[in-house]
C-alpha cells in the first residue's frame, strides 16, 4: 500500500462539519488540512439543469449510490436485519458539501432542557413515569454554552428568521419558547406564501404563538463575516433533493468553498472511500482509504477529524475497532449507542376552497408552533413526556410527489377516469401539516455492523436496531390532536391525521435526522466523544456532526452541528497555538 | 443489436394542446391539426409490448372528460426510455444478496430488476389487451392491483403524466397544462404574496426552455 505525503490534519468527509471545521484550522492556525471526499466535485454552475423532479427528487440523483452502500434493519435483536435495498427512510448525500448542497435550510437552536434532557426529565417527574429503556442523556454542554456558536453559525449561513427571545426578552412574532438570543437573526423571514399565513392566522387564534421557519434561504441579499455573498431566494420551490440554481440557500458550495478553494493550506481530494482509521499505541497515524483509481493509500496525519454522515461516523469507528461497541445486554460500550430518528408522519390535510400555488415555496417557507416542543405546559398527566412541533409549510410541490392528493374516499380507486377526476378537482387544493417530535434514545436502539450484507468493499454494512416505541406513538397522536384544533380553527374542511402505531418503516421518508452512534458527553463510561468532540480514547482523533448528538431534538440538527464544531474549533485552536479571531489567509 | 422496433401513435394522439383555462376547471380541447402516424423508436420494449403497456397506462390515467391521458402524453415512450436506463436495470438499488423476503416495512426485496418486472408482467396482461373493451381492460387491470407490476405500472405511469418532457412522457407539456404547473422557473418573488386564493397559471416551459439548450434525462447515462 502507497503511503502519501503527510498532512497536519486529515478531515474525512467535505459536508457542513469537515468543511467548517477545515475553515476555521487554516484560518486560525499555521496546521495544514486536507478533506477527503467520497463524492465527486460539484458545479453550482450545473444546479438550474438539476431542476428535474423525476431525476432528482424522485431517482434521487444527487444522494450515495445506494448500490455501493446501504445499511440493514431490524426492528428488534430477536428479527432478521435487511438491506434498505432503495432509499426510503432517510437520504444520506454525496459528494462535495454533502446533504448541505441539497437540504431544505431549515435552522433551528434546540431547546435549552435539551441539552439537560437526563436531568431535566429526572427533576421534573422522578422516576415515576419515564418510558420503559429510556436512555436518553445529557449533553455536558448547555444552551448558554453553545449559545454564542450558534450565532456564528447563523451568520456564516446568513439565517432569516424573528427572534423570539432577545436576551430573556420575550418577542412577539418568534418563538417564545427558546432559550435566550445575543442578537436578533441576520436577516428577516422570508415572504410567506398563502397557505401558510391561514395556519399561522388560525393558530395564533387558539392563543398559540406561530413564527416563521428560521431558513438558510436568503429573505434577501447577503454578505455574511466571511465577506461571501449570495442572492435572496426567488421562491422557486426546488430546494430538497435539489441544489439552489441561484445559490440563495446556503451550502457548503456558496459559503465555505469560496473562502477554502484560495486558502493555501487547504486541499480536497475526491473519489476517496474511506476505510479505516490507522492507529498506534492509542494514537491515530491517519487514514486507509481506496482512491478515485481504485488504488489502496495511507494517508498519514498528526490529526484526524471525521465529519461524515451519521452512519459513516460509527461505522469507520467500528472497522477501525476504536472504541468499545455498545452491548444493549449488559449497558456496557458506548460505540453505536443512543440511534435515534425524528418522530414524524403525521399529516393533517386541510382542504382549501380554491388553488393555492403550492408549486411556489422554499425549503424553510412555512409556520410552526413550539407551543407543545419540549415539555414546556405538560403538567405530567399527559401519556408524553416530551413533545414537538406542529406546522405547515410551502417547500414547492412538485407534480410528480402531489399528484392524487384529495381527500379519503372521494374516489373509489387510485387509478381511472374516476380518480383522474377527483385528483384533478382538487388539484392545489390540499395543504398538509405537519410534525416533528423528539426523539428519545432508548437502550434497544442501536448501530452495529451487519454479519452478513457487505458494501462495494467487502466491508460489513452498518446495521440499526430501531423501533417506534409507545411514547412515539403517543407523541403522533398527541401532534394528531393540535393539527386538528389548528385545521378547524382555519376555517376549511380537514381530516385530522389518525396515526397507527405502526413500527419502523425504512421505505417512508421521515427525515435524514440520524442522531447518535459516536455521542458527546462527560464520561468516557457514557459517551464516545468529549464536550469538544474529542474521542475519549485516541486523544488526536475527533468525530463531528449528528453522531454525537445524545437524542434527537425535534428541530432540524444541521445548525447545532455546526455550533458544536465551532465550539470544538475555539478549543482546537487555541491548543494549537491559534488565534480566537479571524485570521485571514490568503 | 436488435431489429428496431416502433410504437406507432396517431400524431393527433401525441401531445395535444390545451387551453389555459385552469383558473376554472380544466377541460379537453383538441389536439394539434396534425395527419397521419408518428413512429416512435422504440429503445427497450417490442411494439408488440409497447402497445400493450401503452393500452393499460391509457386505462390508469385515462384520455376522457376530464381531459388527455397517458395516450396523449406519451407514457408509454417514457417507460421505455426509463427501463433502458440505469434505472430499468437497477443501477442505483443495492442489489446483493443473499436475497430473502421480509416484513412490509423492509420494502422491495426481490431480485427482478424492473425491466425483468416488466417483461413477465406484460405477458400477464393477457395476448391481446391492447384490443380488448375498456370494461374489460379495467376489468383484468382490477385483478391485478396487488401484484407489484401494477404497481410499478401505476407509479411510471404518474411520473409519466408528468415528468419533464425530456424524459418522454408529458409530451406537449400536456400533463403540466392539464394540472396547471408551470415547469421548472425562476422566480415566483413577484408572485408569491401576491396570488392569494388566486390561481397563478402560466403558460408552462420545459427544463430545456429555461436553461436555454437541451438537458440530457439520467436515462441517458451510457452502461
Amino acid at each position: 500500500m502507497k503511503t502519501l505525503r503527510p498532512v497536519n490534519v486529515v478531515m474525512v468527509g467535505g459536508g457542513w462539519t469537515g468543511l467548517a471545521m477545515a475553515k476555521e484550522i487554516t484560518h486560525r492556525t499555521s496546521l495544514n488540512v486536507l478533506v477527503l471526499e467520497r463524492g465527486l466535485p460539484r458545479k453550482a454552475s450545473e444546479y438550474m439543469e438539476g431542476m428535474d423532479e423525476l431525476d432528482y427528487s424522485i431517482r434521487l440523483k444527487m444522494m450515495q449510490n445506494i448500490a455501493d452502500e446501504t445499511l440493514t434493519h431490524r426492528h428488534s435483536m430477536k428479527d432478521p436485519a435487511m438491506p434498505v435495498r432503495q432509499y426510503g427512510s432517510f437520504l444520506p448525500g454525496s459528494g462535495v458539501g454533502g446533504a448541505g448542497e441539497h437540504w431544505n435550510g431549515m435552522s433551528f437552536r434546540f431547546l435549552e432542557s435539551q441539552f439537560v434532557l437526563k436531568t431535566h426529565l429526572k427533576e421534573k417527574y422522578g422516576s415515576r413515569k419515564l418510558p420503559e429503556d429510556l436512555a436518553v442523556e445529557d449533553w455536558g454542554v448547555r444552551y448558554s454554552d453553545l449559545e454564542p456558536y450558534y450565532w456564528k453559525a447563523e451568520q456564516m449561513l446568513g439565517i432569516s428568521g424573528k427572534a423570539g427571545n432577545l436576551r430573556g426578552v420575550k418577542q412577539p412574532g418568534g418563538n417564545i419558547f427558546e432559550g435566550p438570543r445575543s442578537h436578533e437573526y441576520p436577516l428577516p423571514p422570508l415572504k410567506m406564501a398563502y397557505a401558510p399565513s391561514l395556519f399561522r392566522d388560525a393558530a395564533e387564534k387558539l392563543g398559540y404563538h406561530p413564527f416563521p421557519y428560521p431558513a438558510a434561504n436568503a429573505s434577501e441579499a447577503y454578505k455574511n463575516p466571511d465577506g461571501v455573498s449570495r442572492a435572496g431566494c426567488a421562491y422557486c420551490g426546488y430546494c430538497d433533493r435539489f441544489g439552489c440554481m441561484i445559490g440563495a440557500k446556503a451550502q457548503p458550495s456558496n459559503t465555505l468553498m469560496p473562502i477554502l478553494s484560495r486558502t493555501k493550506s487547504f486541499a480536497i481530494r475526491t473519489g476517496c472511500w474511506i476505510r479505516k482509521v490507522v492507529t498506534k499505541g492509542g494514537r491515530a497515524t491517519g487514514v486507509q482509504y481506496v482512491d478515485a483509481k481504485g488504488d489502496e493509500v495511507f494517508q498519514p496525519a498528526d490529526v484526524v477529524f471525521l465529519g461524515a454522515f451519521t452512519l459513516n461516523n460509527v461505522k469507520l469507528l467500528l472497522l477501525s475497532g476504536i472504541g468499545t461497541p455498545y452491548d444493549p445486554a449488559t449497558g456496557k460500550g458506548t460505540l453505536g449507542r443512543n440511534l435515534t430518528h425524528q418522530v414524524f408522519g403525521v399529516a393533517t390535510q386541510v382542504y382549501f376552497d380554491k388553488p393555492m400555488n403550492l408549486f411556489m415555496g422554499a425549503g424553510s417557507l412555512g409556520v410552526m408552533v413550539s407551543d407543545f416542543d419540549g415539555d414546556h405546559g405538560f403538567d405530567g398527566s399527559e401519556p408524553i413526556v416530551r413533545g414537538g412541533t406542529v406546522w405547515m409549510t410551502a417547500t414547492g410541490n412538485r407534480p410528480i410527489a402531489t399528484f392524487g392528493m384529495m381527500p379519503t374516499g372521494v374516489a373509489s380507486s387510485n387509478w381511472g377516469s374516476g380518480w383522474k377526476a377527483a385528483a384533478l378537482a382538487w388539484r392545489d387544493r390540499v395543504g398538509a401539516m405537519g410534525c416533528a417530535g423528539e426523539h428519545m434514545a432508548y437502550r434497544t436502539n442501536y448501530m452495529d455492523l451487519d454479519p452478513i450484507y457487505k458494501d462495494k468493499m467487502g466491508d460489513p454494512l452498518i446495521r440499526f436496531t430501531l423501533d417506534w416505541t409507545e411514547h412515539e406513538h403517543q407523541q403522533r397522536l398527541h401532534a394528531a390532536q393540535i393539527q386538528g384544533k389548528i385545521a378547524k380553527a382555519m376555517g376549511f374542511p380537514y381530516q385530522e391525521a389518525k396515526p397507527t402505531k405502526a413500527k419502523y418503516n425504512v421505505t417512508q421518508y421521515q427525515t435524514t435526522h440520524v442522531q447518535g452512534g459516536t455521542i458527546m458527553g462527560t464520561s468516557p463510561d457514557r459517551s464516545v466523544v468529549d464536550t469538544n468532540l474529542r474521542h475519549w480514547d485516541v486523544k488526536n482523533l475527533y468525530v463531528m456532526g449528528a453522531s454525537t448528538f445524545p437524542q434527537n431534538a425535534s428541530g432540524n440538527p444541521t445548525l447545532t452541528a455546526l455550533a458544536t464544531v465551532y465550539k470544538a474549533a475555539d478549543t482546537f485552536v487555541a491548543a494549537h497555538g491559534g488565534s480566537r479571531g479571524q485570521k485571514e489567509k490568503a | 443489436m436488435r431489429r428496431r422496433e416502433f410504437l406507432s401513435i396517431p400524431a393527433v394522439a401525441l401531445g395535444g394542446t390545451l387551453l389555459y383555462t385552469l383558473r376554472k376547471e380544466p377541460f379537453i380541447v383538441h389536439a394539434q391539426a396534425q395527419d397521419g402516424i408518428v413512429n416512435v423508436p422504440l429503445k427497450f420494449f417490442s411494439a408488440e409490448e409497447a402497445k400493450t403497456v401503452a393500452a393499460a397506462t391509457a386505462r390508469i390515467f385515462p384520455s376522457d372528460a376530464s381531459g388527455p391521458g397517458a395516450n396523449e402524453a406519451g407514457v408509454a415512450i417514457y417507460i421505455d426510455r426509463q427501463l433502458a436506463g440505469p434505472y430499468g436495470r437497477d443501477k442505483y438499488r443495492y442489489t446483493k444478496g443473499p436475497w430473502v423476503q421480509s416484513v412490509p416495512e423492509h420494502g422491495y426485496q426481490a431480485k427482478e430488476t424492473p425491466r425483468e418486472i416488466y417483461k413477465a408482467g406484460i405477458p400477464t396482461l393477457s395476448d391481446n389487451f391492447a384490443s380488448l373493451t375498456p370494461a374489460q381492460q379495467d376489468e383484468k387491470l382490477q385483478s391485478m392491483e396487488s401484484t407489484t407490476f401494477f404497481r410499478l405500472l401505476r407509479t411510471h405511469t404518474i411520473e409519466g403524466m408528468f415528468c419533464d418532457p425530456m424524459h418522454g412522457g408529458n409530451a406537449g407539456m400536456i400533463g403540466w397544462q392539464l394540472i396547471g404547473f408551470p415547469g421548472p422557473r425562476m422566480s415566483y418573488r413577484d408572485e408569491i404574496e401576491q396570488y392569494r386564493s388566486e390561481a397563478f397559471r402560466p403558460k408552462p416551459i420545459s427544463l430545456a426552455q429555461l436553461v436555454g439548450h437541451p438537458v440530457k434525462g439520467w436515462e441517458e447515462e451510457a452502461e
